[in-house]
């Protein structure tokens, strides 16, 4: 059990060892605990400053990241793609730069290209959080995630989890896939063929085409959003509408029922209601869809903290 | 390296007994306070404490809890790695109640500055007190006393006093390592050395 984290930025999953994940698990642990105080702030990271680059559109992880670091005590800066200099074509090492020169010690960046983190990390002195480049790593969801299973079932180990939908645009099936392997569960990918990436039973999954057989198997569903912006010119090129897509892969009561057992369901959000999952099961007992939204602050406020703490200070 | 004792077993649970009687002489019977263990090694100081209490006063309910300060360190960045959290035990208001913190050993204070930082962000307790089972004098860096204190200890820089319990060591004990400089003081020493 070590206290400290192996890696300086955290652009990926597959970077991180098994002690840092429990690491990671047993600070958010505090975290969760100074959420529930009256004064839910910490003034660890007072003399941190963090930019939150979104080179695309996400408001939920933005607004996440952003409150874990008001309550860690950082100061921030918000930068978007939309309203800045990136439309009159300035790089991303120089935009960054940029920002850097404030002096400005983490990056929490969100961009369209798979890698972006990576490259970045190699080319500024910040400390780089991946939240999210393209259809590569989401590490941050994929780590709030296996911590809201842990919290829901106790464990992770031997933990049987599917993981449903759109595959082949979902950033954070990779990142999951790769998180729940390092901490001994096992996964099972479903969806329509034309959202199955190729060569993915490489990643060591099993592949089911046919839900009613994937939620027989499994103990936690994780119905991943379609990704309607990312799916080709007319919006629907991998599949014949959302009606079919629903009947075929949708979680609805009855479905559930039929299973005659309680399985966890999870949805990274937002959720397309009567697509993915219909209302009565998001809103279902054994949904934890709101858990994993409220363990996003403290999964991200330990990673933040952990990260922050190995940054030398200047004296 | 040589290691004196500061307290024995026996010693140990009489300067325990002490200090609860201290506190039901400032506190009465304790309904409005609440005592709070300092993780990690305040909190066996803690719970034992309750547990005398409970039978000085006839089992009457002691409100107490554990505090973390690990957030609220002042040493975050300055020290190799960042210290993983303990656990928190705070199921009850400190609003308005009189708050006893309490600790193993009192050094620098600088652990107790963070012990009221973390506790001020669950209310305003009406007063904080601070009782220690050692207090190394001449070694605070911050304006910080004990109001209750086991046994003063004066120590040079490079020792290291440590206290062993029962429910973790197995044995009741207070040690003063490195060096033969240091001298321990029970209360009765106290009350002429500072006249």
């Amino acid at each position: 059990m070590s206290d400290q984290l192996s890696t300086e930025h955290l652009l990926g999953i597959q970077d991180l060892t098994p002690d840092d994940i429990d690491l990671i698990f047993r600070t958010a642990d505090g975290f969760k605990e100074v959420l529930s105080r009256p004064i839910k702030k910490v003034p660890s990271l007072r003399d941190i400053t963090v930019a939150n680059l979104f080179f695309e559109n996400s408001t939920r992880t933005r607004i996440s990241f952003e409150l874990a670091e008001k309550r860690l005590s950082a100061d921030i800066i918000n930068f978007s793609s939309s309203s800045s200099s990136v439309k009159k074509g300035e790089t991303l090492i120089d935009t960054v730069n940029n920002i850097l020169a404030m002096k400005v010690d983490m990056v929490v960046m969100r961009h369209p290209d798979p890698g972006a983190a990576v490259f970045l990390s190699r080319h500024v002195r910040a400390r780089i959080v991946n939240a999210g480049d393209g259809t590569h790593e989401h590490p941050t969801q994929a780590l709030l995630d296996a911590y809201s299973i842990r919290e829901k079932l106790g464990r992770v180990r031997g933990v049987k989890v599917a993981i449903v939908g759109d595959i082949l645009y979902s950033r954070v099936a990779l990142s999951n896939i790769h998180c729940l392997h390092k901490l001994g569960a096992e996964v099972t990918l479903c969806g329509p063929p034309t959202l199955m990436p190729r060569h993915v039973a490489s990643l060591g999954v099993r592949v089911e085409h046919d839900l009613d057989k994937a939620l027989a198997w499994c103990d936690v569903a994780n119905m991943l959003r379609i990704q309607l912006e990312r799916q080709g010119g007319d919006g629907l090129a991998n599949f014949p509408g959302l009606r079919e897509y629903a009947m075929l892969y949708g979680l609805d009561l009855p479905r559930y029922r039929r299973l005659g057992r309680d399985i966890v369901i999870m949805h990274p959000g937002p959720i397309n209601r009567g697509v993915e999952v219909t209302s009565e099961v998001a809103d279902h007992a054994n949904s934890i869809i709101l858990d994993q939204v409220e363990n996003g602050v403290a999964i991200r406020m330990a990673v933040l903290y952990l990260l922050a703490g190995r940054i030398p200070r200047e004296n | 390296m040589h290691a004196a004792t500061l307290l024995d077993s026996t010693a140990f649970g009489l300067t325990v007994q002490r200090l609860c009687y201290q506190l039901v002489e400032d506190h009465d019977d304790l309904s409005n306070t609440v005592l709070l263990g300092l993780q990690p090694r305040g909190v066996f100081l803690s719970r034992r404490l309750v547990r005398e209490l409970g039978r000085i006063l006839g089992g009457a309910r002691i409100g107490s809890g554990e505090l973390d300060i690990t957030f609220h360190r002042d040493d975050f960045r300055r020290r190799p790695m960042p210290l993983a959290p303990n656990a928190m035990q705070m199921d009850l208001s400190i609003e308005g109640r009189h708050v006893v913190l309490i600790d193993d050993v009192l050094y620098t204070g600088r652990s107790i500055r963070a012990g009221l930082d973390a506790l001020l962000s669950f209310g305003r307790p009406a007063s904080v007190q601070l009782l220690v089972l050692i207090d190394r004098r001449f070694a605070r860096e911050l304006p910080i006393a004990a109001d209750y204190v086991g046994r003063w200890v004066d120590s040079i820089e490079g020792q290291r006093v440590t206290v062993d319990c029962a429910e973790t060591e197995g044995e009741d004990r207070v040690l003063l390592h490195g060096g033969d400089g240091g001298t321990a003081r029970g209360i009765h020493h106290q009350a002429s050395s500072t006249t």
